[in-house]
């Protein structure tokens, strides 16, 4: 049996379709963001012109479906801004940002994003903050299976019993609850998190972190999450993305995870590789942290 | 046996005393104090002079409130007209100017903080005619409607239309760039954004807008009433004609009574729709 004969068996029966050119979902190729500076006659007469910041420069990457990618870096750097131009929210500079091939050019419900603020609406019960997702996304689909969908991810967060309740009477835990609820309801096909876990407390952080273990078992979406934990980072991910200092930060590494999953705190740090990729990454983080401290003393 | 009943007495009389630490009981009865002395100079200090001459007593001015609180309604031609009566004249006058400013300023306020260069734009016409006393406006009100119905209610809506105006304006061009960011996420047109997330996010501001413009509805509907014919207004005009003090004292209190009771509606509303924002 030779292996073009082995290649020309169909698999599970059905032939293949056609080739994949590209493994990719999402390709981020050479994106630079250029923050305006104020210029102008108007300015210059109120002495309020500001130069140009440069905050990213030249940055790629290619994003597999159903990678859990984790981005760290030091504060400031430009994590937040290189995730809100892929949301759509913010302007690209130069460079592109492609989506199954297509160049992204704004917001759009393909992504669904988690804020670090948990952006809830106040005025709206948890079960009417998603249904506001739900329904901006799919405007015409029948009152009963939004119902459902609805009531699924309810339970997905594990938020049964708190449908009625408007976010102030909820925890900071459960608001993110709701927050992962609402990005997810919409079935987008990668979620966006900006350090979703950023405003918690450390046991409450750790519960989400196991939630968000298991959801993504259960899911496998293609996931783009912002995060200063190292821990959290290793628990999660399937890749580590490491960014320089600002301004105009670029990728410095990105590692591999190569624990299997399903995952748990104790059984990854069983791993051989687990110290190595906690220390590499200690070292980076220090090294450009201590790198801007530096930076910031000599300015003075 | 003698260690038990002290133990007892002493118990008890910290009971007594904690009824009498609570701090709402304390204000009450500070409040009860201060009226009861106040009630008492007033009637010694009328009774021996020691004010105007005619000033009337405490005693004369409460049997009034009571008499006139107990014939609200009677009709006896314009310049004798029960207290209810006029208290109604003045709520419609003030509910028509008032729903009227509403009606314009909230859309208008929406649309000009929906903007950026619209609320720039439009600002300097707002901040001029805002401090402008409302009175100013009667002589051109009288002359543009020669009607001194419509024109009491053309004051209101001039007087009541600026603090909702400016609210509206700034709760639309203040909301938090979160809720925003979810909706344009999420792919929402325009029309969706404003009235589902712009105007609830709003909503706070819009109702703190629309208190300070009752309070001020209502303070000028009394002003206004006086050179107008009818209304509480007028009825402090008449009796000041008649020179009877007493009624003038009581209409006060029921001017006051009432404004308190609409501030405290709008008081409510506002929490009702804070949702746990710095209420
Ligand atoms: N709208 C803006 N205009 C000008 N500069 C901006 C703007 N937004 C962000 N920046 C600058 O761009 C840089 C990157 O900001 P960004 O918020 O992306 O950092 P970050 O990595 O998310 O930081 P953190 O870890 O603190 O959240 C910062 O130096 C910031 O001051
Ligand atoms: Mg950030």
């Amino acid at each position: 049996m030779s292996f073009a004969s082995l290649n020309g068996i169909p698999v599970n029966g059905s032939p293949l379709v056609e080739p994949i050119h590209s493994s990719s979902q999402l390709s981020i190729r050479n994106v630079t963001k250029v923050f305006a500076g104020k210029k102008g006659l108007f300015n210059k007469v109120t002495r309020k012109t500001t130069r140009d910041f440069m905050a990213i420069e030249d940055i790629s990457m290619e994003i597999e479906p159903n990678t859990f990618v984790t981005i760290i870096g030091p504060s400031g750097c430009g994590k937040s801004t290189l995730l809100n131009m892929v949301a759509g929210l913010s302007s690209i500079s130069n460079g592109e940002i492609l989506l199954n091939g297509k160049p992204i050019t704004g917001p759009g419900s393909d992504r669904g994003m988690v804020f670090q603020s948990y952006a809830l609406m106040p005025w709206m019960t948890v079960e009417q903050n998603i249904r506001f997702a739900v329904e901006t996304v799919h405007p015409k689909m029948s009152p009963k299976a939004m119902t459902r969908v609805i009531k699924e991810h309810i339970q997905l967060v594990g938020l049964e019993g708190a449908e009625t309740k408007h976010p102030h009477e909820l925890s900071g835990g459960m608001r993110q609850r709701v927050g992962i609820a609402r990005a997810l309801a919409i079935n987008p096909q990668i979620l966006l998190m900006d350090e979703p876990f950023g405003a918690l407390d450390a046991l409450t952080r750790g519960f989400l972190q196991d939630e968000i273990e298991r959801i993504w078992e259960q899911q496998r979406k293609t996931v783009i999450m912002i995060t200063h934990s190292i821990e959290e980072a290793l628990l999660l991910s399937d890749r580590i993305v490491m960014m320089t200092r600002g301004p105009a930060a670029r990728v410095d590494e990105i590692l591999e995870v190569p624990f299997p999953r399903p995952r748990n705190r104790e059984s990854i740090e069983q791993h051989p590789a687990y110290h190595t990729l906690k220390a590499e990454m200690e070292s980076h983080l220090f090294r450009e942290t201590r790198a801007v401290e530096e930076a910031r003393v000599r300015s003075k | 046996m003698a260690m038990g009943s002290p133990a007892i007495a002493s118990t008890t009389k910290k009971s007594g005393n904690a009824f009498f630490k609570n701090e709402g009981v304390q204000s009450v009865g500070l409040f009860l104090l201060s009226l009861i002395l106040f009630l008492l100079f007033w009637e010694v200090g009328a009774r021996s002079g020691l004010f105007a001459k005619g000033m009337p007593t405490a005693s004369k001015t409460l049997q009034e409130l009571w008499w006139w609180s107990t014939h609200p309604f009677f009709n006896n031609g314009p310049n004798d007209l029960g207290i209810g009566w006029n208290l109604l004249i003045s709520l419609r006058r003030v509910a028509i100017g008032y729903t009227l400013a509403s009606l314009i300023a909230i859309p208008l306020g929406v649309l000009i903080g929906i903007s950026p260069i619209a609320y720039r734009a439009f600002n300097p016409y707002v901040q001029l005619l805002k401090p402008v006393s409302p009175l100013a406006w009667l002589p051109l009100g009288l002359y543009i409607l020669r009607d001194s119905e419509q024109t009491g209610i053309f004051i209101i809506l001039i007087s009541s239309i600026w603090p909702t105006l400016i609210n509206t304006a700034f709760g639309v061009a203040n909301v938090d760039q979160d809720y925003l960011d979810v909706a344009s996420t999420l792919g929402a047109s325009r029309l969706r954004t404003i009235f589902k997330v712009i105007i609830p996010a709003a909503l706070p501001n819009i109702v703190s807008g629309l208190r300070i413009s009752m309070g001020i509805a209502w303070l000028v509907i009394v002003a206004a009433e006086m050179l107008l014919g009818t209304g509480l207004g007028y009825f402090i005009w008449n009796e000041w004609n008649n020179l009877y003090i007493p009624n003038i004292l009581v209409a006060i209190f029921i001017i006051g009574l009432v404004g308190l009771l609409l501030d405290s509606i709008f008081a409510a509303l506002e929490r009702f729709v804070a949702f746990g924002r710095n209420s």
